[in-house]
């Protein structure tokens, strides 16, 4: 009765464990079909091993308590039939199918007849995403820390690095690959089912590694094509007094030295420096400086005044000296930028 | 005799207590709310502490972006002041008396109450705010 209780418990805990293993990040939550290959094959080593540990635990109680019977069975079958060829053969098979896995995982091969994959470039930088979406016909639209793909299409991320090293890791889509300093990697990622899912940089690559992570946003097909489509317009021309205000302020105050809003030129002021993420359509994205806050003009106005207490470290100076009306008129002409 | 004389003295004493129920704190409760030394979660009519700490914990009008909130993961944002002892506080944003209904208005839009404001209008809603209010109301100690 007390081994039932305590047999619970243990259940309770590892359901409470594994309850950390769905959502939005995680391996054992597969959205597409090479993280499914992933997936299958990690439970099948973990209750491959558990299967082994728990026989082999039996042996050796066996083997304790069962003194008179283990004296009278010869070793020497015991070590070649367990100790030598059941080794040889799981091993082997495994090794098989280590091998059939990595090249199912590999979407870029072998579909030469199918539709032609998404290409998407991401270059990795301190700290944040650059991603550049090419539409098959020679244009590219410009965008940051987040991945909009379509449902069911293979996606092309080729992986270029700006400064250090850095890793590209959807756990939900695939395993990491590396963002080398001249090179360029390539991973080809799909997924199988909308939805938002988080991703993150899996090299440390200076001190705001942690709060370098993006969203992959999963679209149905149409509405992954609106999406680009909406995204290869302009930014939006401000109409109402107070955004023709934010918007001033936002060149005067020589935003547009780092960052592109494209289609914004105004005297002798233009948004086209390119050291930061692209903000034409800033307010759209789910998340701002790489998922470190919510998007929204709250978190807009004080990342403008404090990105260096926000992300200490990053190439974002703190504008806290702009007046508040300033920054909050700021703040809501880039909220307006959708 | 002495049993006699207690009536009397309760009488005196309450009369001397009397004057203690009154004083300024209502004058400034202009919008029918209670005084801001009354001032707790349940009075924030419709408010509720608990959600309002998950409208703060979710992040999505990165409250703590700006300000420390006291039990709120992650919110240690320097931008505007903590928001410690907000149940004790005299004053919202330096203008209003610190009352339910004064903090939701502010909460909501910092504008109506002071267009310099460097807290803008988050778009949170009037009744996300008012839990907000509500969960504020619960700080009653400074770090």
């Amino acid at each position: 009765m007390r081994g039932r209780h305590v047999l619970g418990a243990v259940l309770a805990l590892a359901a409470l464990a594994l309850a950390g293993c769905t959502g939005q990040q995680a391996v054992l939550d597969p959205r597409g079909p090479a993280a499914a290959h992933l997936a299958e094959f990690s439970w099948l080593l973990f209750w491959g091993g558990a299967a082994i540990f728990a026989f082999t635990m039996a042996m050796l109680a066996i083997g304790l308590v069962f003194t008179d019977w283990t004296k009278r069975t010869p070793p020497i079958r015991l070590v070649v039939w367990l100790g030598l060829a059941f080794p040889v053969v799981t091993l082997l098979a495994l090794t098989v199918y280590t091998a059939a896995v990595g090249r199912w995982v590999d979407l870029g091969r072998g579909q030469d007849g199918g539709e032609p994959p998404l290409r998407v470039d991401v270059v990795g930088q301190q700290y944040w995403w650059e991603v550049t979406y090419h539409d098959g016909q020679g244009g590219t639209v410009t965008s940051a820390n987040e991945l909009n793909i379509p449902v069911g299409r293979r996606v092309e991320v080729h992986l270029a690095s700006r400064d250090v090293i850095h890793s590209f890791w959807v756990p939900s889509l695939h395993g990491k690959m590396d963002l080398i300093p001249g090179r360029t990697n390539t991973i080809t990622i799909q997924a199988d089912t909308p939805g938002v899912i988080r991703g993150q940089c899996a090299e440390f690559c200076g001190e705001q590694h942690a709060l370098m992570a993006f969203f992959v946003v999963a679209h149905e097909s149409a509405a992954f094509e609106a999406w680009l489509a909406a995204r290869r317009q302009p930014a939006r021309v401000p109409e109402m007094p107070d955004l023709v205000a934010g918007q001033r302020a936002f060149l005067a105050a020589g935003c547009g030295s780092c960052h592109v809003v494209r289609g914004l030129a105004e005297g002798p002021y233009a948004a086209v420096g390119q050291l930061g993420p692209d903000l034409t359509h800033v307010g759209s994205r789910l998340s701002l400086a790489a998922g470190t806050l919510p998007n929204g003009v709250g978190p807009l106005a004080a990342w403008i005044a404090d990105a260096q207490d926000l992300k200490p470290g990053n190439r974002m100076p703190s504008f806290h000296h702009l007046d508040s009306e300033t920054l909050t008129s700021i703040a809501r002409y880039l909220g307006s930028l959708e | 005799m002495a049993r006699r004389g207690m009536p009397i003295l309760a009488a005196a004493l309450s009369w001397a207590l009397a004057g203690c129920g009154e004083g300024p704190a209502t004058a400034n409760n202009t919008t029918g709310d209670l005084p801001r030394s009354h001032a707790d979660p349940q009075a924030v009519a419709g408010g509720d502490a608990a959600r309002g700490r998950a409208v703060l914990a979710g992040g999505t009008y990165g409250c703590g972006a700006c300000h420390a909130i006291p039990g709120i993961d992650g919110a240690r944002g320097t931008v505007g002041p903590p928001l410690h002892a907000m149940g004790l506080r005299a004053y919202v944003a330096g203008r209003l008396p610190n009352t339910p209904g004064n903090l939701v208005t502010w909460i909501e839009n910092p504008r109506l109450v002071d267009p310099r404001s460097a807290m803008p209008a988050t778009g949170i809603t009037r009744a996300e705010a008012t839990d907000v209010a509500a969960y504020l109301y619960t700080l009653r100690t400074l770090p």
